[in-house]
């Protein structure tokens, strides 16, 4: 693995989408940063050939768990860390629904001392919005925000009273931050374990209903209105919630989105056998909510694309779809999932897809990231955007195995990924 | 006896439910059910066909009338029966119940019998295990027998299901019953129409192969069963219906109610009753009601049952 400090891609198709640039040439990196791009015959003693590759800025991903502190039998930061670079990812937020929970300076320092430690990825980390994720005291978010966290949540949770979400809107609306909220009201059913529906009911499942995601979204919505804060809505699932977000846009609310793969690629019909990757929060709902999500991101609508990376060990996965916990391991193929779930169907195209793995997740979290503007950060995805493959999650980085996507046949393989001018992972 | 054997051959070795079944499986399950139903009037109430054989009842939940009416079949097939009874789901203890199966599997066991909270439950353990899994009732998914026994019972009265209407009534959303009951009696040939209100209704449930009615007297005239499911005190906390007084003037079986049904009206009640409640006492003892009939047909439906499941896998063993 080369880990020198001057690297010399030639040849490949660089697509910034940041700065409208997609032509064929060579990107030099210099001592981490990029340095030129054009036709270039640098004297350089490590050259990749990108012929036929893409050369996209390192790819960026708002929502990730990586179980540390807590539960590190399921993936730790070193190990989600590989698995981020794998996946061609140069950036990720690590939730703070960990146990205990990343609720104060102390915790957002140990995930970044951690992070260093694993020298693979850059790891960031929203702290949570209250004490212990338990939506009723204001964490301090002041002191979180000085060690370093790019945002608030309770992740896993949304903030189900809505004076203590007023509370937090004001109070990060003084510390220019982005609050980010997992949509739920669990006063509409709080014991689902899928889509409230048809297979539900078939399935005798208590179900998840579509509008306890809206109803959440809807009432931040109107609380943003009022304070003026930036908030994100996570893990978006429904056509109503897809509504809700154009509209507030439209009315010029500060209100950003992301989607995760397996909200664009399956449905609740996949639970047919109690298969429990498949049981994840917010759960897989419908063919036309697909078909809302894919619509929304082909209009812009959607501001990025996520994983949601929520690795679980297979005894977990092993018990009863009840018991067992939410969540799908995804960060290594996700790149893939993205490829079929919008290019093959021509939904958008690599720039705009790229857009929306780079520098729009950049600007929520505003990080300075995403781009191969001369002077950046040498992050750099290679994407072999032909190469076809069968994911085997047995192979995966992370240390959990819970994927639904095992055995699937996809396109787009990550060659290279490269985190601050170093080599941090190599297909070959 | 076990009528049409020669035309049709059995290959489930499991029975997790009866969505999965085609309308010549669950003829054939009845068939065999009738052949054994007279081992139970003999003196001596004993065959041999699962001689050699251990049957678990593992059951996760409460339940008197279904363990005792699987472990009665299984001994008089002359199977060894093993009773298993665990209040608590299997993760609470720490155990799951991969692990609780493998266990009982290693000690040589043929069959289990499952009832478990989880809806799913039976179906995960047929994909753990090689034993026969017989699904007792899971969660709010399915309890096939107690369907099969049902429509044994009304075959059993009109010598077909085909054109009947079938009314089940009460809480449809939680119950295991009623969702096993509409796959059997619709693919019987039977037409089926859910009644409670409409908080007692699943979500999407016009999608079912049913119709569905809030109005108990405008269908008490014209069906020919009625199926009157168990008000569950135990959710009354969730506030399904205001109270079990305005539930039972909108939905009970009264003497009065009956008055207006058709003279042969089949009536039907999973058990346990609460009298006075979902079904007027008179009702439940009268001559229209089937109750303990259900009962004594559970038998030699879950005879049929055990029986089948075992052969299946002999013969898949044989395969091998």
């Amino acid at each position: 693995m080369y880990t020198g400090n001057n690297i010399l891609i030639k040849n490949g198709r660089l697509i910034d989408p940041a700065n409208n640039v997609d032509q064929i040439c060579d990107l030099f990196i210099k001592d981490g940063y990029v340095s030129e791009i054009g036709q270039l015959d640098n004297d350089c003693d490590h050259v990749i050939d990108a012929t036929g590759k893409i050369i996209s800025p390192g790819l960026i991903d708002v929502h990730v768990h990586f179980r540390e502190p807590g539960d590190e039998e399921e993936e730790t930061i070193a190990s989600g860390s590989m698995a981020a670079v794998a996946g061609g990812f140069t950036s990720v937020v690590c939730m703070p629904n960990t146990k205990p929970a990343v609720d104060d300076a102390t915790s957002i320092e140990f995930v970044h001392r951690m992070a260093r430690q694993a020298r693979k990825t850059f790891v960031y980390v929203m702290g949570a919005i209250t004490q212990g994720r338990k939506g009723t005291d204001l964490a301090e978010m002041g002191l979180m925000q000085k060690a370093g966290a790019v945002g608030f949540t309770d992740d896993g949770a949304g903030i189900q009273d809505a004076s203590i979400m007023t509370r937090a809107l004001k109070y990060a609306s003084m510390l220019d931050t982005v609050v980010s909220q997992h949509c739920q009201d669990l006063s509409l059913g709080s014991s689902g374990v899928m889509n409230s529906g048809y297979n539900s009911t078939v399935l005798g499942l208590p179900g998840m209903d579509p509008l306890a995601e809206e109803m959440m979204l809807w009432r931040d919505i109107q609380l943003v209105k009022r304070i003026g804060v930036r908030y994100h809505a996570q893990h978006i699932s429904t056509a109503g919630s897809v509504k809700i977000i154009r509209e507030a846009k439209q009315q010029g609310v500060p209100v950003t989105c992301e989607v995760s793969p397996h909200h664009l690629l399956l449905t609740d019909d996949c639970i047919y056998e109690y298969d429990t990757n498949y049981k994840v929060n917010p759960p897989l709902r419908t063919k036309a909510d697909i078909a809302a999500l894919r619509e929304a991101i082909k209009e812009g609508v959607i501001d990025c694309l996520a994983t949601d990376h929520a690795p679980h060990l297979k005894s977990e996965k092993e018990l009863e779809f009840l018991a067992a916990p939410f969540g799908i391991a995804s960060l290594e193929c996700a790149l893939s999932l993205y490829v079929k779930a919008l290019i093959e169907p021509g939904i958008i195209d690599w720039p705009q897809l790229l857009a929306l793995m780079t520098h729009k997740p950049a600007s929520i979290i505003r990080i300075e990231k995403g781009t191969l503007a001369k002077g950046s950060i040498g992050d750099v995805t290679i994407i072999d955007p032909d190469a076809e493959y069968t994911i085997n999650a047995e192979k995966f980085y992370s240390k959990s195995r819970n994927c639904p996507y095992h055995n699937w046949n996809v396109r787009a393989k990550v060659e290279r990924t490269i985190v601050a001018g170093e080599v941090r992972y190599s297909a070959d | 006896m076990i009528r049409s054997s020669n035309k049709f051959k059995w290959r489930h070795k499991h029975l997790l439910g009866l969505r999965e079944l085609t309308r010549e499986e669950l003829e054939f399950i009845l068939d065999t059910a009738e052949g054994f139903e007279n081992i139970s009037t003999r003196s001596v109430k004993k065959a041999p066909p699962l001689r050699g054989k251990v049957v678990v009842n593992l059951f996760f939940e409460d339940s008197t009338r279904t363990r005792i009416s699987f472990g009665l079949a299984a001994s008089r097939l002359s199977a060894d029966v093993v009773e298993f009874t665990k209040k608590s789901s299997s993760v609470s203890k720490g155990e799951t119940l991969i692990d609780t199966a493998r266990n009982l599997e290693a000690m040589g066991i043929d069959t289990i019998v499952l009832r478990h909270g989880a809806g799913g439950a039976a179906r995960l353990l047929s994909r753990s295990i090689d034993a026969c899994v017989v699904n007792a009732g899971d969660g709010f998914n399915e309890h096939p027998t107690q369907a099969l026994l049902d429509v044994y019972t009304i075959r059993k009265h009109r010598g077909s299901l085909d054109g009947l209407k079938i009314a089940i009534v009460g809480d449809i959303s939680h119950s295991r019953v009623a969702r096993s009951n509409i796959w059997a009696m619709t693919k019987l040939g039977a037409e089926v129409i859910l009644v409670g209100p409409p908080t007692l209704m699943p979500s999407k449930v016009n999608d079912l192969p049913v119709t569905v009615s809030y109005d108990m007297d405008e269908v008490i005239e014209k069906v020919d069963v009625i199926n009157m499911l168990r008000i569950q005190f135990e959710r009354m906390g969730g506030n399904l219906f205001p109270t079990i007084r305005e539930y039972a003037r909108f939905f009970s079986l009264t003497v009065d109610r009956m008055a207006r049904a058709k003279s042969d009206l089949i009536v039907m009640h999973p058990g346990p009753i609460n009298r006075g409640v979902e079904i007027e006492s008179e009702v439940a003892d009268g001559n229209n009601s089937v109750i303990l009939q259900q009962v004594s047909n559970g038998l030699a439906v879950r005879m049929a049952v055990l029986y089948l499941v075992n052969q299946a896998a002999a013969n898949k063993a044989k395969g091998k």
